[in-house]
């Protein structure tokens, strides 16, 4: 025939080549069930499993963030083993100091500012100590041994 | 040595009759028709297959290749585009993208090793296909209000960040209220929920921010009443939208999952 395998083989890869172009699926939607999702069978080819990995996560970057929803409060992510693996536990008592720190050394940045009136003291060992005094988030002792 | 062709795998499937027919139909990954390879002893699952270059598909292509997402974007579209085909004519647990064997034989073996469970898998998603239901809200525009004219830089910075907060803080709590009205709209008709990670970056632009992005599993016959109720359920919300996406084969649902099962 005129058409044979290795014909259409010849040409691949090229932008012309995906089939039908039938599903308006968005490619983000798709490359994260097809990437993502989907049984997980080691073929002969191994592409081993953790390039794929790899490469699960260089898309990530490229379609999916879970910030937005963590910080939003929306925390399924701390439950789902498959997406907590960074998921230090942020407390939000944490975050808020994190974000009131940052206004101060903005505001302290702004020199239009004027000193406040007890400024008897230099500004920067000021913040370090309240970085120190900075809660960690460890648990207190428990009981005596 | 490999021979010039590999066995690209896209898809276990139940068998049905015509299935073949419908197979040798479709082109794959490499532009090549795909085909069906049976157990030994033929049963009760099949895999879907198509012939790819070994110059390809081997490990160091396969390897350079994915990491060109023109390349990806190609064959992710054509794997998909066979599942997609396959599952509109029976159930089909898919595989995950790019699993190759070097000839069918190889398939087989896999077959015939996993047979019972997938099976198993397959007469639980029978009948089911994948919802995708996405919710956005609007990126919160700059406060409208301006800062009384009588404050200082400092304090006029510190209003207008407060307006800022305020302003997302809304936006946040329509969220919430509308992830949880979706969520239970879309339970009263789906069989299982499987979350994603929100999507956000170049390849998933808005209009407005992706907050929640769940798959739920829906029995076929009550696809209308599942898409009726998610769309409803957030229709007196204003600066929240909610796209719905399938129905899609059971990507999310093909390895049975533990989180879920078991919710309320």
């Amino acid at each position: 025939m005129t058409d044979p395998l290795a014909n259409r083989f010849d040409s691949f890869p090229s932008r012309s080549a995906p089939p039908g172009g039938q599903s308006s699926a968005s490619l983000a939607d798709i490359l994260e069930r097809v990437l993502d999702k989907g049984i997980v069978i080691a073929g002969d080819i191994q592409i081993n499993l953790l390039d794929i990995e790899l490469l699960t996560i260089k898309l990530r970057l490229l379609i999916a963030s879970v910030d937005k929803a963590k910080e939003m409060g929306i925390d399924w992510w701390e439950h789902d083993r498959s997406l907590s693996s960074h998921a230090e536990h942020r407390q939000p008592l944490e975050k808020e100091n994190q974000r009131l720190r940052e206004q101060i050394e903005k505001l302290q940045a702004q020199t239009a500012l004027p000193p406040a009136a007890d400024a008897d003291a230099d500004p920067t060992p000021r913040r370090a100590t309240a970085k120190r005094a900075q809660p960690r988030s460890r648990p207190t002792t428990r009981g005596a041994p | 040595m490999t021979g010039l062709y590999l066995a690209y795998t896209y898809a276990v499937a139940r068998p049905t009759d015509g299935l073949h027919r419908v197979a040798t139909t479709l082109s794959g990954v490499a532009g090549a028709r795909a085909h069906l390879v049976e157990p030994t002893d033929a049963g009760e699952v099949v895999a879907v297959v198509s012939p790819v270059p070994a110059a390809d598909f081997d490990e160091a292509a396969l390897r350079h290749h994915l990491e060109e997402l023109t390349w990806l974007e190609e064959i992710a579209r054509a794997h998909h585009h066979v599942i997609e085909e396959i599952a509109a004519h029976t159930t089909v647990l898919p595989l995950r993208l790019a699993t190759v064997y070097l000839d069918d034989d190889r398939v087989r073996a896999v077959l015939d090793a996993r047979h019972d469970a997938f099976r198993e898998r397959l007469s639980q998603l029978a009948g089911r296909l994948e919802w995708g239901v996405k919710l956005y809200i609007d990126t919160p525009a700059a406060p409208l209000t301006a800062p009384p004219q009588d404050l200082g830089p400092g304090r006029a910075y510190l209003h207008h960040r407060r307006a800022e907060q305020d302003l997302r803080q809304a936006g946040y709590q329509a969220a919430q209220t509308a992830a949880e009205r979706i969520d239970a709209a879309a339970r009263l008709h789906a069989i299982d929920r499987v979350r994603h990670r929100v999507q956000q970056g170049e390849l998933a632009p808005g209009p407005g921010t992706n907050v929640t992005n769940d798959a739920y599993l829906v029995e076929t016959e009550h696809a209308d009443a599942f898409h009726a109720a998610v769309v409803r359920s957030t229709d007196d919300l204003p600066g929240v939208r909610v796209d719905i996406t399938g129905p899609w084969a059971p990507y999310s649902f093909a390895t049975p999952h533990q989180d879920e099962e078991s919710a309320p």
